[in-house]
């Protein structure tokens, strides 16, 4: 964080580059050479508030492991050689196996002008579909349900909406550590509205659960089960909105009738518990029900959203403040890729690849050569064709397929695999950059502008305020480049992303005009000062329209223009616990981290929260296993395996598990929880089924544990460790089955102090060890070692690191011992003070009591007189008060 | 009507015998006092620091004149007892005699001398009292003044450390490999080394003495069998005392090693009692002052129809070198059934070893840091099982709260 350069000359306005909340924030520069981040009050997503990763931002942007220059086959490179080497690769292996034999797979967090351009050069140019993002993992079933429901993917109501509703139905959300910032305005809005209810549907119980009137801890997957039972219950109590589905709406007795045979049991929740949520639900006219990973991520993802959708379109509860579904976005700009056409069966501007009109309209605007006519490879099909060799070139953007694709361990070995892997991202250091043979600097959050857009159809600008690291570029100039030496030198020839999107609101416009939801055609002639001072506005922005909610009009995008409900069947998860892999494991996010954690685990705050991967298991199933809290965990899958450390709860049910799908290879030995995960995805959306296989767990039979802090990033060889960075250094924890021959030889190589002074504890007949490193007196490094899960304050030697190193080796305060004061007795150090304190607590009277109490004079006897001199001082004092 | 009591020794375990017996039941006794040094009862322990410079002898006095007068205790300083005759219950000194119905012997040690060759020149003495205290201080008036020590335990090193800082050149000479290595394990033993040679005092271990050489019948050099010869003014041989039984044997009492005594102190002779470094107790003699008071106390509840009896106990040492703060307590001999818990701070130059047998605490070694010896010792000596906080003990009694203060007890890094 040192001597960044800032580039405005004061506050800059800028947006969160995290979840999909969108929050704005105001940077500015500190007179120590790093940054300030602070809410920015006025922007309408989060109205000044921030959450603990928002906060942090200003932790994240150091250089400190930023690629700074390309690199070819490991080797630093000049960007000329590396993109010719692309761009030839690409080309070659286009000529010679034709265009879907090359991929892109990008990334929610790329800003929409990079995404537009990614798209563009694919779709149009290349002329394959071949191009998925990350918000297949993420968002893809909310887009097929929206899409099936209102012929269009697009999210009805916006924020306020959460504010007015007199319900909330947060399912599949654990919003207070996902959204945080949406799930602080909602505490907020209920705390002004005593009538406001919060139902919370969740297997877990969660930090979002403690604002619920209602958990329901439901079956994993029984998602859609519950709203068909809602939708019956709608039917059967009359609460159905007959003028709205009668005049907007198709399908409602097709959906109904399904819904009628669907056995709600399989929810695994209580007749009374459903019957108070549907009561709660049909009784109250503004509700909103927000969902997103826990109903997206599965292999009924989109039935689930359209069972969700159903209930709203059957009441007519949809576009109306306080009321609608609510699909939350995990990434920042998962909205803005979709509304490029980031995934592979989308055109740019919500327009479908599959329809001829719309392909042709696009195609005449591009000037393309070529347009696919079919939807490209989704992400597990596009992996599996890399696998199977069908792929053969592959540019992965600003993402971290290695760790975040199910089934990790099958996508690290396709990649392992391919001809040719080119990577962009900030750093060398993600375990997919790694598998790479071109890796290419792209510049980060703070040195990107562009526009991002939220769950609520918010765009807004992500402003630089940095300059780029080194040889580091913006992605859509590190696309542009290829696309000129591929030879598409005027459909690529941008100078600047403000350029880019008034090319993308022009095509809006054309979207617009052919029935489109997104047409920001408004923003068409939007000139490069105005771009550059755009404030956060709602699409659509037309002559005629700007901002607000969709569909209280009744009008739809389908041919017929009405919504459609859908019959929906319950379908179970496609895995299926066994006597094998008995436990059904759910994944999810934590506070702090973000992501595979390339950002932000630089701050040494957020890595504080939750400092290692960890299993959430239900107390009964960890005393059956013999696992004890802190042990480690072997979790094994179908697919792969995990070492975890065990989170011994009731918050998650007998028989099911969770982990945290953030850590990767960088940060754990065999944290990666996505190597277990089945490649099962919803036939509809093709998202990955991420939050039920089935998994086996085992306690890990570790010979020692081990937590070290250390100045020096560990070097850990050991079958279980995570690292966390800590203050100025990093923390490791550590399990191995093999013991070091030597505790000290290997605390010096493990924390990288050679030559350092050693502060050693061995009890070696019990396995334990402890070794403190000094120099200069301060604490470089410390290694705690013993059988059983090592006890140690953590936070206290985190805290130590780099400073005096007195005691360290206690690894913990000491106790609030008071000052002994000046020593009477030599021999056994007793001080003054203590002795006074023991004649008055103990009411001692003589020489021998207090030699009894506090050995005091027991030894060479030289100190008897000034213990009797103090005993007599206290007698007096005594009777003097 | 009071009886007689006689006590021969003024040292420090008749002397505290005297104070118990006296503050207890002053009328019990008329007490005669023999003393063959010149004065009454002082600290021995203390010579070092007046040694150093660090105390004067008045201030360790125990007990001095105006104290025997206001006791009554007759004293008989200065002069020697020829003879006990347990016939006629009389003590016979060189002034007369003087009837007892009971005797206390305490006539403490006599250093051991080694049989070398030039043991009986000028300038060899022992480290025992006042007089050899004196010849040392004296001796740093002599500009370049040169001595050597035979004998790296506590006494040796506390004459090397003394004389050392009076500005006299000591060499100390050691038989054994480590210096103080009743009490010290080899580590401690070198740390210690180490400190000493840090502040001037040149130290030989595995050292063995030939002969004391001499001219004019003064020595001038300790010459070692290796030839090496280490010029001295004087030479003070601390290598370890021996009771002082002669008085008790020729009284015709059960003497082993020392004067044999039961637990309440007495002798074979039911009206001679005895008490300090003279005794044999259950086969073990003592040298350092702890058990010394203890028995003490026994023989004076014994000498007032008490029922009292005399336990060996751990005890602790430590040297009162200024500086150089050790530790030791216990039994830290290596065994099958012995599990250690060591501590070595290189930066700090401190050690720590504790020795556990069954779960409990039987020794303890420490160098550098003794801040919790007392809190060792009491666990040794309370035999306390120290299973559940063996993960901390080396840490001491300010870290022996059962968990850290954070999230799973400290056992991991999750605290969400």
């Amino acid at each position: 964080m040192k001597n960044l350069q800032f580039a405005p000359a004061s506050t800059c306005k800028t947006t969160c580059p995290y979840c999909g909340v969108g929050c704005g924030v105001l940077v500015s520069p500190e007179k120590t050479g790093g940054i300030k981040v602070k809410a920015d009050p006025d922007h309408p997503a989060n109205l000044g508030r921030l959450c603990s990763k928002g906060t942090a931002l200003a932790e994240t942007i150091w250089l400190d492991d930023r690629l700074l220059h390309p690199q070819v086959n490991g080797a630093r490179a000049s960007w000329d050689d590396a993109l010719e080497l692309v761009a030839q690769r690409f080309k070659g292996t286009i000529a010679e196996h034709g265009p879907d034999s090359v991929a892109f797979y990008v990334s929610g967090q790329l800003l929409t002008e990079d995404y537009y351009v990614a798209n563009k050069l694919m779709k149009g140019f290349i002329g394959s579909a071949n191009i998925d993002t990350n918000s297949r993992l993420c968002m893809a079933s909310s887009v097929a349900g929206h899409k099936r429901a209102f012929g269009t993917d697009t999210v009805p109501g916006q924020y306020t909406d959460l504010e007015q509703a007199d319900l909330v139905v947060l399912t599949g959300s654990n919003l207070a550590w996902c959204h945080p910032v949406l799930y602080q305005r909602i505490v907020a809005a209920k705390k002004a509205n005593p009538k406001m209810k919060v139902v919370n549907i969740d297997p877990r119980r969660t930090a979002t659960s403690d604002i619920a009137d209602l958990h329901l801890a439901i079956a994993p997957g029984g998602d859609a089960a519950l709203f068909n039972r809602l939708l019956v219950e709608i039917h059967e109590q009359g609460a159905v909105d007959s003028s709205f589905v009668g005049q907007h709406v198709d399908g409602f007795d097709d959906a109904v009738n399904a819904a009628s045979s669907c056995d709600s049991t399989v929810t695994g929740l209580s007749e009374a518990d459903i019957r108070a949520f549907c009561n709660m639900w049909i009784g109250t006219e503004k509700v909103v029900t927000v969902y997103s990973q826990g109903v997206n991520q599965s292999s009924a993802g989109s039935d689930k959203v359209n069972a969700i959708l159903n209930c709203h379109l059957a009441t007519g509860r949809i576009g109306q403040p306080g009321m609608g579904p609510f699909s939350v976005t995990g990434q920042p700009n998962a909205m803005g890729g979709r509304e490029v056409g980031g995934l592979a069966n989308m055109l740019a501007c919500h327009l479908d690849l599959e329809n001829a009109e719309h392909r042709s309209a696009v195609k005449t605007f591009w000037a393309a050569p070529d347009m696919p006519e079919a939807a490209g490879l989704k992400a597990v099909d596009m992996f599996n064709a890399v696998a199977e060799g069908r792929i053969k070139a592959i540019w992965i953007m600003c993402t971290n397929p290695v760790v975040s694709m199910p089934d990790a361990d099958a996508v690290k070995a396709a990649l392992e695999g391919c001809d040719f892997v080119v990577v962009s991202d900030l750093t060398a250091d993600t375990d997919t950059a790694k598998l790479a043979h071109v890796v290419l600097p792209a510049t980060g959050w703070g040195e990107k502008d562009g526009t991002v857009t939220n769950s609520e159809r918010c765009i807004s600008r992500q402003r630089g305020f940095l300059p780029a690291p080194g040889e580091a570029r913006h992605d859509w100039d590190i696309m542009s480049d290829v696309g000129r030496r591929m030879g598409w030198h005027d459909a690529f020839d941008y100078q600047s992303p403000a350029e880019i999107f008034r090319e993308y609101a022009v095509l809006s416009g054309i979207a617009g005009q052919l029935g489109r939801d997104f047409d920001i055609s408004g923003l068409s002639d939007l000139g490069d000062d105005a771009y550059d001072s755009l404030e956060p506005l709602h699409w659509p922005v037309t002559a005629i329209r700007a901002g607000g909610r969709f569909f209280g009009d009744g009008r739809f995008f389908t041919p017929s223009g009405k919504a459609r409900m859908l019959p929906i069947h319950f379908r179970t998860p496609q895995s299926h616990p066994s006597a094998q892999y008995p436990f059904r494991l759910n994944t999810g996010r934590v506070r702090d981290h973000w992501h595979t954690m390339t950002r932000s685990a630089k701050s040494s705050r957020l890595s504080q929260h939750l400092a290692e991967p960890y299993l959430e298991i239900h107390p009964s199933d960890a005393t059956r296993l013999g696992i004890a809290p802190a042990d480690i965990v072997r979790v094994t899958s179908p697919q792969g395996a995990s070492l975890l450390r065990a989170l011994v709860t009731d918050r998650v049910h007998a028989g099911q598990v969770f982990a945290p799908m953030h850590w990767t290879a960088q940060y754990a030995s065999a944290g990666r929880v996505d190597t277990l995960v089945a490649a099962h995805t919803d036939p509809v959306s093709g998202q990955p089924e991420s939050k039920a296989s089935v998994v086996n767990v085992e306690k890990f039979q570790a010979k020692w544990y081990g937590f070290a802090v250390s100045l020096a990033k560990p070097r850990a060889d050991t079958a279980y460790w995570a690292q966390a960075r800590s203050g100025d250094g990093w923390r490791i924890e550590l399990a191995a089955t093999d013991t070091p021959e030597d505790w000290e030889t290997y605390a010096r190589t493990l924390l990288n102090a050679p030559e350092a002074q050693a502060q050693i504890v061995q009890d070696p007949k019990r396995g334990g060890a402890r070794i403190a490193f000094v120099q200069d007196g301060r604490l470089i490094g410390a290694l705690f070692v013993a059988a059983e899960p090592v006890q140690v304050a953590r936070n206290h030697m985190a805290h130590m690191l780099g400073n005096v190193a007195e005691d360290a080796l206690a690894g913990r305060p000491s106790a609030d011992r008071p000052d002994p004061g000046a020593t009477i007795c030599a021999c056994f150090d007793v001080g003054v003070n203590t002795i006074l304190a023991a004649i008055a607590e103990q009411k001692l009277v003589s020489v021998e009591q207090i030699g009894a109490a506090l050995n005091a004079g027991t030894n060479c006897g030289s100190c008897r007189p000034e213990l009797a001199a103090l005993l007599a001082a206290s007698h007096v004092q005594q009777a003097a008060e | 009507m009071s009886r007689n009591l006689v006590v021969i020794g003024a040292g420090m375990a008749s002397g505290r015998a005297l104070e118990h017996l006296l503050q207890v039941n002053p009328g019990a006794y008329d007490v005669t006092l023999f003393n063959a040094e010149p004065r009454g009862n002082y600290n021995r322990l203390m010579l070092s620091p007046v040694l150093a410079g660090e105390k004067t002898y008045e201030q360790i006095v125990t007990h001095d004149a105006d104290w025997y007068a206001a006791h009554g205790v007759t004293c008989r300083f200065g002069e020697k007892v020829l003879r006990i005759d347990r016939a006629r219950k009389v003590v016979i000194g060189e002034n007369g005699e003087v009837p007892y119905d009971k005797l206390l012997l305490g006539m403490g040690s006599t250093p051991f001398m080694i049989p070398l060759p030039g043991r009986d020149l000028g300038g060899v003495i022992a480290y025992r009292d006042l007089e050899d205290t004196q010849r040392m201080i004296d001796l740093g008036l002599k500009p370049g003044a040169k001595a050597v020590v035979i004998g790296g335990g506590l006494l040796g090193l506390e004459a090397a450390a003394g004389m050392k800082a009076r500005g006299v050149d000591v060499t100390v000479v050691h038989i054994m490999g480590h210096l103080m290595e009743r009490q010290l394990d080899p580590a401690a033993g070198f740390l210690l080394r180490k400190a000493l040679v840090d502040r001037g005092i040149k130290v030989m271990c595995s050292a063995n003495s030939q002969e004391i050489v001499g001219e004019n019948g003064h020595v001038t050099a300790l010459r070692l069998a290796d030839g090496t010869e280490l010029p001295c003014d004087l030479l003070v041989m601390a290598v370890g005392i021996r009771p002082a039984t002669k008085l008790g044997a020729e009284a015709g009492l059960t003497v082993n090693r020392g004067i044999v005594v039961d637990d309440h102190m007495v002798t074979s002779d039911p009206d001679i009692l005895a008490v300090g470094e003279c005794v044999e107790h259950d086969g073990a003699l003592f040298g350092l002052v702890a058990p010394l008071y203890d028995q003490a106390n026994v023989v004076a509840q014994t000498l007032l129809g008490q029922e009292a009896r005399f336990v060996n106990k751990e005890v602790s040492t430590k040297l009162k070198v200024t500086g150089c703060d050790l530790f030791s307590a216990g039994d830290f001999a290596d065994g099958e059934d012995r599990e250690d818990i060591v501590l070595h701070d290189a930066a700090a130059g401190s050690y720590k070893r504790l020795i556990l047998k069954d779960d409990r605490l039987i020794g303890a070694v420490m160098y550098g840091d003794t801040a919790d010896g007392g809190w060792f010792y009491n666990l040794i000596r309370d035999g306390a099982d120290v299973s559940a906080m063996r993960d901390m003990l080396i840490f001491g009694p300010g870290y022996q709260a059962s968990t850290p203060a954070e999230p799973y007890g400290g056992l991991c890094s999750l605290t969400g």
